[in-house]
Order: structure tokens, then C-alpha cells, then sequence
């Protein structure tokens, strides 16, 4: 194995525990395999109950691993507890989907920036400063640390949410689907921003999402999820625009382009495919 | 705090329940009388003299009784409040924050105890002890803790799944900061709104037990009094007044602290906050102005719809808040126009403003607003709801919020048709079966006699949109019909409406926000922006040449057909 | 749903088992000897040793609990200590007083609660604001101090109905109505405020949600969609809260009894309480949970039948 290798997910299960008295767990992840170097972006894409979500809660250690294990920086962090997980927090991030849950309301924004620096005994006056540094960074008027989060438009919020991931410098950050509840036009400003950050600390991102342009416009590489497995891994361009997998050249032909004339054409082929598929008896 | 102190009824309160604690502090200042010294020739003095409200039946003062009861009133209820915060707040955050075998174990002890009726709990305590007030309120205490456990372990569930507990576990909080910093400061607010009334329930607890003459022996107390004026009910009814004045009163002031807390606080589990929703959802948020843009729909003779100078407006403090202002828009028969804008544009109320569905809250007024040839603005509300359903169908967002949980889908798809197009229940059930074969349900049968739990989201926006055009309308009108659907079943979806506009011709107003789904199934195309239209247009000139500098910023933020990022190093492995 | 109920119905069984031994186990730990107290101070030593004998208290605990339970099992639940009457006699007697007031009011609550709440709920206006008042005199108001009041004004002043005493139906069916009338009432003004509060907030809750648009999109008359829609779904909320003040009512009857002087569950509970007649106050607890798993048993059924997740599961 080549050392560059930031996080290495090996063969890893993950069951939900089953709704009931005695009910049997249900497995959600299927032994999946995955890796993500230094400073790369490896765009996790799927749709609902594809399990990709449960990926990233699996690497961010908020859902226990069944089988197989995760390795950081080549040292083995599935199965820790929680005082040896929480040692880990300054190396893993976190980035959620809603801006409106993952910051909690009664906090002032500086608040919520200063709390992981205060875990690490960083003293006042010097968290003071990296909040400044750390609103500047994201693009926030120095003076946001003083509003609460309800304040914030839906965008500003998510960046509020990076800057507190960018708090301890963290080498890997999980973003699990952070522009899906944006508009349009704010969500290619985010994105830029995770691009531009990146390029200037060198973080490498797990980037969940169910978009595949979004994934395509941030990721260096792919990798698709259905129904618990992995199908298909790839560089973003080839993932994205030419897929091997029947799935995720359904997952590309069914997502439309702004378009009329290019989605008209994707429409036939996608009609076309299905035809096929139906033909084949693979079905849908 | 301070909004509590502006609330008249909180203020009144607040002051008698510190009249009631000073009096009961003060007691043996305010009155030389002893409120236990009973002597029969004084029974039942009137008022005034020496006794200011008069004696009782065995000539004990009045009024000492009342000072002296409220020390043993607050005395218990200061005792019952204690224990069940010592006992169900602790333990309320360990169930709710680890679960796990003692959220079981004490689950299953709160519910035995909330089983078992207060008052039999300390009957049987008291045949033990004899009658002892304070003892009887400890325990009371106890039996009533499960109320405390289960809200603060509801709270505590509520915050917990909250995304920002989550971030700061990753932060790498330990488990007392997180509940010191995250959890306990929401779980304070129902608590202190429950203590309200505890301290209620408590008083009027205590006066029932001493009105059963089980209080402690040579004690005054309010429910003792009630007692005595119940053995002179017929001689002397008036003693009543005094004991269950101030219990009254003393109980009220409670609640109403209760409630302005309530009012004051909020008291969901989770701190206010926006509806969340899973992908997204209109806010009904309007920014700064934008520069007024005339966009006049053109005088059309097929126009099926027509809209002129819509404006929808919702209270908000003094001033109205305008989410659409001056709308204008036709829709033209056999039409797909697509209604595009981001959250808050105004592009749902303006739907909803055709359908007469806006919320109640709302306030409407358009210079016109005509279906077919009928003035909308001028009929009557049951003229309305004849067009709803008959002649304008709904495509709904959500698939599974919008279907009534407790009623079959075949019943909910048959029921419109009955009521709308006269059909027998044999002949509406048989249409139903039909159209849900037509929507692209494999088992019409089955599907029919599903509760909609027992369904898939997209197999559900399909019975919706079946039930949408169930009594053949001419007009659809679909409010972001595919946003909280998976991208292949999106594809799916479009394509069933656009066969069923085709079969039908029907006229289609398709609000979304996606311009790809525009792309899709859209004849022409508004730009909603800030309430207001910036762009209409037939779709394939507005893709190709964008006029309006918003329109083109949208356009130009879309991320399909850019280039992919290179890849960070050669590839190696390639797939997996 | 055969599950379900089997399951509710194997937890309540357990309710009542657990109920019983530790209240069994709670009054027989007593400090002071019960044989002296029946005796009084008079008797000698002999005497009170011999009743000891008599009543089986010089048997270990364990072993009376066992021929408690065995006795129970068989419908005795023994002799009263101080009326030397069988237990089950005393408790069988009160029964019909406790339920018919405590049926009443819990008829009358629902019935009251659901106009209340549903008028509150849709015109809103003064109905609504005389409820939000209700809901706050309601929960002040000691459902004894209701009694008294009412006692005071209609029985004593104006003598419409009697101050205290029962009459069985058997007896005179009006007369049993009558000596009904203030007891339930004043049970139920609580109650009513309480469950009426409850079903007007679900109620608007239910109607703001997206369904009810999409029904009123159908065009369905607006009176339909509240009368089935609505109030089907705003149902189980308001019948939880009236299940669980049933239990309440059931507290509120013991001193309701006093104060109409009726000889119910209440009184007996009352007097064996003061008296420290065990074996009376074990048959009340008994009959009491044994009727509150009942009534939730009742209310998982109906609740179960509303709700197609747990019908259909």
C-alpha cells in the first residue's frame, strides 16, 4: 500500500438494529472498500438507502462497524472508545446537510466556533483569534461571531458549519450532502469554497451527495453507492460522463440537463436503455 | 425573564405566589392568634373583633389558619417539587441521553407508577405511618417524578437527534459537556414550565388529603379548614369561602405562571427553528427589493389561466409581509409552463393563490384572476371548491405527508370521485383501479387497499397523481412535484405527467426549481424572483437567450456539462 | 394487532401482580402490632397474642404472602380486620357507587370534550378564549372544592338533588341518576378542561397539515374533511390523554365520595387508610390497578383500531 493513503475503508458492514423487541438487525452496508489520499476529494454519490450516508457516519464513528475495519493515517479507528475516538477530532471533520440542525440555536456563532478549541485547552484570547481567522476564511463579516445562527441565510449557515469544521485543522472532513438544502446559485458558491479551502490547507474530502454534478464539479475521484454496495469507483470524469456500471448509466441518464435540446436526447436514450434493459430481463 | 415581567397576567401571579411565600415566612407576625387553639364557647364567632375573619366550628381564628396553612401549603409542595426534580431530572437525561438497559428499566418503572392512581399510592403509605403530611408529600414526590422523567427524557431524545449534538460528539465533547452545553439548556424550559403546574397539583393534592382528615394531627392547613367547613356545611356554609379562595387562587397563579412561561419560552423539545425539510422547501422569506420590472403578461385568447397584479401578503407585526408582489401570468390551454425560482420567490403562494389554498393567515388581492371565464376573486368560497378537484387538480410536494395516514388509498382516491362526478362506489372503485394502473402500479389491487404507510414515497406521489387527475381536470397545477423524489424516479415521474398532459391536454403549472426539469417537460418558462415574474418566456429562447441578468446568473450557476476535476494523482488502481 | 394487544395484555397482568406484592410487602412490614391496635389498649396480653394467632401474623411473611396470593387467586382476599366482614363482600358492595360516578364523568368528559374542542378548534372566537379560561379554572379548582360548591347551591340551598347517599339503579333508576348528577360533574369539570385543551390542539395540529390541503385540493366539502379527516387523526391523541385522566378520576372519586357521603371504593380506601385495616387496603389496591389495566387495555384497543400502523403490523 502506498502511504498516501489519508483513509482506507476495508471491507466494511454496517447493521441498523431492527425495529422491535428481538428483531433481527438489518444490515444497511455490504462489506464496502474505499480509500481517500491526502488532499483529495473522493465524492461518495447515491440515492436514498443507498447506504452512502451510513458510510460517512461510519468514518465519523457516530454508527458502530459490524465487519471489516477503518484505517486513518494507517492506524485502525473502527471500534475505539469513545475517550480514544474523541482524540481523533482534531484529525476528522464533519459538514452536515441541514444548516438549520447542525447549529445549535441558542449559540452565538463565535460560540460555536470557539467550543471544539476550547476540548483542545486553547486559551480565550487566542480562540478569540482563530474565530476571526476562521470567519475570514469562509467569507463571513468579522462581526457574525456576535449573531445567532437563525441570523443566517441557508448558505451562510453552511459556511458557518465548515468554518467550525476547519477549527483544528483538521486533515480529513466528512461532508455529508452540505449543499443539498441550498439554492442553486448559492450552492456553487459553497462549493467553490470547499474547493478554494482545500487548495490552500490540503484537506481531503469524503463528499456525500445524491447530485452527480455536484459530486463531479468537487471530486477528483467517484464512487458510486446502490443499495448497500459499492458498484463503481472511478475518476470523476470517467465516472460521471461514461459509467460502466448499468446503474449508475441509469443514475446519469436520469438526471436532467438544463437543457431542452441536450434533455431531449437524454430522454430517448434513457428510454432507449430502459427498453433494453426490460428486453434483458435485468430490469429496473 | 424580561418578556415574562411585560405579561400582566404572569406579573399578577408571580405577586400573589409572593404574597403567599412571605405571608407563610412572616406567619407568626401577622396574626397574635394561635391557629390550632380551639375553644367550643367561641365556635363559629362572626368577623371582625378579635377574630378578623371569625372563628370555626370549634372556634379556632380564621384568619390565623389561613397564614399558618400556607406555611404547611408550601412547606409540601416545596417537598414534592424537590423530590421529583432530584428524582426525574437526573434521570430523565441518563435514559434519554444513553438509553440502553436503564432507559428500559426506568421506562418500565415510570409507567408502573403512572398506572397506579396518586391517591391510592398514599392511602396505602398512610396506613402505614399514620397520618404525617410531610411524608405523604415526599412520597407524592415519588409518584409523581415519572411526570418529570418522561418529559425531560423526551426533550433530551428530541435534542439528541439534532445534527448539532452529532458535530459536537465529532468535535470531541465529552458526554457531561455535551449535556451541559447542548441538551440540559433545552431540557430547563419544559421543566420549569412543568414545575409550574407541579407546584399546583401539589397543593391541591395535599388540601384533598387533609380534607380526608389524613394531614398530620395539630397542624393549621388550608384542606383541615375545608374540612371543618364541610362538617358545618349546613350551619354555616360561608366558611367554605376563605380556604378555597386562596387555594384557588394560589392553584391559578400556578397555572398562569405556567402558561406565560410557555409563552415566553416556546416549548417544543428542540429550540424553534424553521421546518425542516428534507431536500427543499419554500420559505416564505423575502429580501431586500429588487428594481420593479414590468412583466405584463400578453392579452391571450386561449389563456386558460390569467393572472394580473397578484399580491399575497402575510401579517407580520404591524406591517404586512409581501412574498408576491404584482404577479402577472397566463397559462395557456394544453400548456406546460414551468413557475421557476429559488426559496422564498413567491413561486408556491402564487400556485396556491389559483387554487384558493393559501394559508389562513394569508391576504390575497389581484387586479384579475380568471380561470376559463370564471372570476376567481368574485365567487364564493363552495363555487371554489366545486373547481378544486373537477376542473383543477394538485400534484403536492411531499408524497408521504400528503396522503391522510388513516385511510385506505383506494378509499381516498374513490371518495373525491363520488363527491365530484356522481360515481357509484362499484364504478369510482373501478375508475381507481384503472387510473392506478395507468400511473404504473403493477398491482392496482393491492395498492388500493394499502394504507399509505404500507408504500413506497414514489409509489405514493404516483396515487397522488392519480388522485389529481382522477376527475379530469384542465388545469394541473404541480408544486415542486419531483424534489423529494430520487433522481431515477424523478425521470419517471416527469414522464407520467407529460403523458398524462399529452393524453389529456391538459394545461400544466409546474412550480420548481430545477431548471433541468424545466428542460424536461416545460412549453414555456417564468423567472420568479422576490414575488415577483423577471422573465417569461417560451422555453427553448430562454435557455438560448436569457435576457434577464437573474435569469442568466441562474443559468450560468448550474453545474451540469462543466468539466470535472482532474484527477490528484494517476490513477493506480482504477475500479474496485 | 393479536400481538399487540397479547403483548399489553401480559404487561398489565404483570402490573397487577407487581402492584400487589409490593404493597403487600409494604403494609405487612408494619411497625406497630395491628392485633393491639384492633384490640385497643385494654386487652391483655394474652388476648392480643391470641388475636395474633387468629389473624396469622405470627406466621413469616413470606409464607402469608403466599396464602395471600393463593387466596386472591380464588377470589378471597380475606377478612377486614376491623368489620370482620369478607374483603371481597366490602369491595364487591362499593364497586357499583365508584364506577357509576366515575362512568358518568368519564362519558360526560368525552362527550363534553370533543364539541369543546372541536368548536374551540374551528370557529375559534369566544368559544375558543372560554375554553383557554376553562383550562385554567379547570385545572385550579380541586374537583372536591367543585363538590362543595355544588353541594352547597344545589342540594343544600336549593335541594335539587340529594347532599349525600346513593341510590342503586335497581332501586329507582331516577333516583340514581340524581344521586349521580353532582358527584360526576364535579368530577368531570377537570377532566373536561383537560381533554377538551387536548383535542382543540391536535385538532388544529391535524388541520394544518399537508394532507388536509391535498383533500381540500380534491374538493371535498370542508365539513367532510374535518368531521372524517381530521378528527379521525386528532382521535388517538385526545383518547390517550382521557385514558390516562381516568386513572385521575379515579383519585378525584376517593374524595368526591366524602363529600357526597357515598360508600365507594373512595371511602372504604379512606377509612381502612385511617384504620390500618391491611386486608382492605390490599383488595382496594388490587381492584383499582386491576380496573386501570383494564381501562388502558380498552384504550390500546381502540387506539390500535384508529391507527392502521398497529392494526395492520
Amino acid at each position: 500500500m502506498t502511504d498516501d493513503k489519508l483513509l482506507e475503508v476495508d471491507g466494511v458492514a454496517v447493521d441498523y438494529p431492527g425495529k422491535g423487541w428481538r428483531a433481527r438487525p438489518h444490515r444497511v452496508l455490504h462489506e464496502v472498500s474505499l480509500d481517500v489520499r491526502r488532499g483529495e476529494t473522493v465524492g461518495l454519490v447515491g440515492e436514498s438507502g443507498s447506504g452512502k450516508t451510513t458510510l460517512g457516519r461510519a468514518v465519523l464513528g457516530l454508527v458502530p462497524v459490524a465487519t471489516g475495519e477503518i484505517r486513518f493515517d494507517g492506524r485502525v479507528v473502527s471500534g475505539l472508545d469513545r475517550r480514544e475516538r474523541r482524540a481523533l477530532s482534531s484529525e476528522i471533520q464533519v459538514v452536515f446537510q441541514d444548516p438549520y440542525t447542525s447549529l445549535n440555536p441558542a449559540m452565538t456563532v463565535a460560540d460555536i466556533l470557539a467550543e471544539p478549541l476550547a476540548v483542545s485547552g486553547v486559551e480565550q484570547v487566542r480562540a478569540r483569534a482563530r474565530v476571526q481567522d476562521l470567519l475570514d476564511a469562509v467569507h463571513l463579516p468579522a462581526d457574525a461571531g456576535r449573531r445567532l445562527p437563525r441570523e443566517f441565510s441557508g448558505g451562510q449557515r453552511q459556511r458557518i458549519a465548515i468554518a467550525r469544521a476547519l477549527c483544528r485543522e483538521p486533515r480529513l472532513i466528512v461532508c455529508d450532502e452540505p449543499v443539498s438544502a441550498l439554492d442553486l446559485s448559492t450552492q456553487a458558491r459553497v462549493l467553490d469554497l470547499f474547493i478554494e479551502i482545500q487548495e490552500r490547507t490540503g484537506v481531503a474530502y469524503l463528499f456525500v451527495s445524491h447530485d452527480l454534478a455536484v459530486v463531479r464539479h468537487i471530486s477528483h475521484r467517484v464512487a458510486v453507492m446502490y443499495r448497500g454496495e459499492l458498484v463503481e469507483t472511478g475518476d470523476a470524469a470517467t465516472v460521471t460522463s461514461t459509467p460502466e456500471h448499468p446503474y449508475t448509466q441509469r443514475l446519469l441518464l436520469a438526471s436532467p440537463v438544463p437543457d431542452p435540446e441536450a434533455q431531449a436526447l437524454r430522454r430517448t436514450q434513457r428510454r432507449e436503455a430502459a427498453a433494453k434493459a426490460a428486453q434483458a430481463g435485468v430490469g429496473a | 425573564m424580561k418578556r415574562l415581567l411585560r405579561d400582566p397576567l404572569a406579573v399578577v401571579s408571580l405577586g400573589w405566589l409572593l404574597i403567599v411565600v412571605a405571608t407563610a415566612i412572616l406567619a407568626p407576625l401577622l396574626t397574635s392568634q394561635s391557629p390550632t387553639g380551639s375553644s367550643i364557647t367561641n365556635a363559629l364567632a362572626p368577623m371582625g373583633g378579635e377574630h378578623l375573619l371569625g372563628t370555626d366550628g370549634v372556634g379556632r381564628d380564621v384568619f390565623a389558619q389561613l397564614v399558618f396553612g400556607a406555611r404547611t401549603s408550601l412547606v409540601g409542595a416545596l417537598i414534592v417539587v424537590v423530590v421529583s426534580l432530584v428524582v426525574g431530572l437526573p434521570a430523565g437525561l441518563v435514559a434519554g441521553f444513553y438509553r440502553g438497559w436503564f432507559d428500559g428499566v426506568a421506562s418500565w418503572v415510570a409507567s408502573l407508577l403512572m398506572a397506579q392512581p396518586a391517591i391510592i399510592i398514599l392511602l396505602v403509605v398512610l396506613t402505614q405511618v399514620g397520618r404525617n403530611t410531610a411524608l405523604a408529600m415526599l412520597v407524592f414526590g415519588f409518584v409523581i417524578a415519572p411526570g418529570v422523567f418522561r418529559l425531560v427524557r423526551s426533550s433530551v431524545i428530541a435534542v439528541r437527534e439534532e445534527l448539532f449534538v452529532d458535530a459536537a460528539r465529532v468535535s470531541g465533547l465529552s458526554d457531561p459537556r455535551i449535556v451541559r452545553r447542548h441538551i440540559l439548556p433545552v431540557v430547563v424550559a419544559p421543566t420549569m414550565i412543568q414545575m409550574s403546574q407541579v407546584l399546583g397539583i401539589a397543593i391541591v393534592v395535599q388540601a384533598g388529603l387533609e380534607f380526608l382528615g389524613l394531614g398530620s394531627a395539630n397542624q393549621a392547613s388550608w384542606g383541615g379548614m375545608l374540612n371543618d367547613s364541610f362538617q358545618n356545611i349546613y350551619t354555616a356554609p360561608e366558611l367554605l369561602l376563605w380556604p378555597g379562595l386562596v387555594i384557588v387562587l394560589t392553584v391559578t397563579a400556578c397555572a398562569l405562571l405556567g402558561n406565560a412561561l410557555r409563552d415566553g419560552l416556546g416549548t417544543g423539545p428542540a429550540p424553534a427553528r424553521p421546518r425542516a425539510r428534507a431536500r427543499r422547501r419554500d420559505g416564505r422569506r423575502v429580501s431586500g427589493p429588487s428594481a420593479p420590472r414590468p412583466a405584463v403578461a400578453p392579452a391571450d385568447d386561449d389563456a386558460l389561466v390569467r393572472i394580473e397584479d397578484l399580491v399575497v401578503s402575510y401579517p407580520s407585526g404591524t406591517e404586512d409581509r409581501q412574498v408576491v408582489r404584482g404577479v402577472s401570468l397566463s397559462v395557456r390551454r394544453g400548456e406546460v409552463l414551468g413557475l421557476v425560482g429559488e426559496s422564498g420567490s413567491g413561486k408556491s403562494q402564487t400556485a396556491f393563490s389559483i387554487l384558493g389554498l393559501l394559508p389562513r393567515q394569508a391576504r390575497m388581492s389581484a387586479g384579475l384572476i380568471r380561470f376559463d371565464d370564471v372570476d376567481l376573486s368574485a365567487i364564493s368560497e363552495s363555487a371554489r371548491n366545486r373547481l378544486r378537484g373537477s376542473r383543477i387538480g394538485y400534484i403536492p410536494q411531499e408524497p408521504m405527508s400528503n396522503l391522510d395516514p388513516s385511510f385506505r388509498i383506494g378509499h381516498q382516491l374513490v371518495e373525491p370521485m363520488r363527491h365530484n362526478l356522481g360515481m357509484s362506489r362499484p364504478q369510482a372503485r373501478d375508475e381507481a383501479l384503472r387510473l392506478l394502473a395507468r400511473v404504473g402500479i403493477h398491482e392496482p389491487e393491492r395498492v388500493f387497499e394499502a394504507y399509505p404507510h404500507q408504500i413506497s414515497g414514489g409509489m405514493a406521489q404516483r396515487v397522488l397523481i392519480a388522485g389529481a387527475v382522477s376527475c379530469d381536470p384542465d388545469l394541473l397545477i404541480a408544486d415542486e412535484p419531483t424534489t423529494a423524489l430520487d433522481v431515477t424516479v424523478q425521470a419517471e415521474v416527469l414522464d407520467l405527467i407529460r403523458e398524462l398532459q399529452q393524453e389529456r391536454r391538459m394545461a400544466v403549472l409546474l412550480v420548481t426549481h430545477n431548471f433541468g426539469v424545466v428542460a424536461d417537460i416545460c412549453d414555456s418558462v417564468a423567472v420568479m424572483r422576490d414575488g415577483r415574474i423577471v422573465e417569461q418566456a417560451p422555453v427553448d429562447r430562454l435557455f438560448a437567450e436569457p435576457r434577464d441578468d437573474y435569469t442568466r446568473m441562474l443559468l450560468d450557476s448550474s453545474l451540469e456539462g462543466a468539466p470535472a476535476r482532474e484527477s490528484l494523482v494517476p490513477m493506480i488502481g482504477g475500479t474496485r | 394487532m393479536l400481538a399487540f394487544l397479547l403483548r399489553r395484555l401480559v404487561s398489565g397482568v404483570a402490573l397487577v401482580f407487581v402492584t400487589a406484592t409490593v404493597t403487600f410487602f409494604l403494609t405487612g412490614m408494619t411497625g406497630s402490632d395491628p392485633a393491639r391496635r384492633i384490640l385497643g389498649p385494654t386487652a391483655t396480653l394474652a388476648e392480643v397474642s391470641a388475636k395474633r394467632t387468629e389473624l396469622g401474623l405470627d406466621r413469616p411473611l413470606p409464607q402469608r404472602y403466599l396464602d395471600w396470593l393463593g387466596g386472591t387467586l380464588h377470589g378471597d382476599l380475606g377478612m377486614s380486620w376491623f368489620t370482620n366482614q369478607p374483603v371481597t363482600t366490602l369491595v364487591a358492595d362499593a364497586l357499583p357507587v365508584t364506577m357509576s360516578i366515575v362512568v358518568s364523568a368519564i362519558v360526560l368528559t368525552a362527550l363534553l370534550s370533543i364539541v369543546l374542542g372541536v368548536v374551540a378548534a374551528v370557529r375559534g372566537g369566544w368559544v375558543d378564549s372560554s375554553l383557554q379560561v376553562l383550562s385554567v379554572v379547570g385545572f385550579a379548582i380541586p374537583n372536591f372544592l367543585v363538590g362543595l360548591l355544588l353541594s352547597v347551591v344545589f342540594a343544600v340551598q336549593l335541594g335539587l338533588f340529594p347532599a349525600i347517599g346513593y341510590t342503586p339503579f335497581a332501586e329507582s333508576p331516577a333516583g340514581w341518576v340524581s344521586s349521580l348528577t353532582l358527584p360526576a360533574i364535579a368530577l368531570a369539570v377537570g377532566a373536561v378542561a383537560t381533554v377538551s385543551t387536548q383535542t382543540r390542539g391536535s385538532l388544529l395540529d391535524v388541520l394544518d397539515r399537508d394532507y388536509i390541503r391535498t383533500l381540500r385540493s380534491r374538493g371535498l366539502p370542508a365539513r367532510s374533511i374535518l368531521l372524517k379527516h381530521a378528527l379521525r387523526n386528532a382521535a388517538p391523541a385526545s383518547l390517550t390523554v382521557l385514558s390516562l385522566q381516568f386513572i385521575a378520576l379515579i383519585s378525584g372519586a376517593v374524595v368526591i365520595e366524602k363529600v357526597f357521603g357515598l360508600n365507594g371504593i373512595g371511602e372504604r380506601a379512606t377509612s381502612a387508610a385511617g384504620q390500618g385495616d391491611v386486608p382492605l387496603v390490599l383488595g382496594v389496591v388490587l381492584l383499582v390497578v386491576t380496573l386501570v389495566v383494564i381501562v388502558n387495555l380498552l384504550a390500546d384497543l381502540l387506539l390500535g383500531w384508529l391507527n392502521p400502523k398497529v392494526r395492520i403490523a
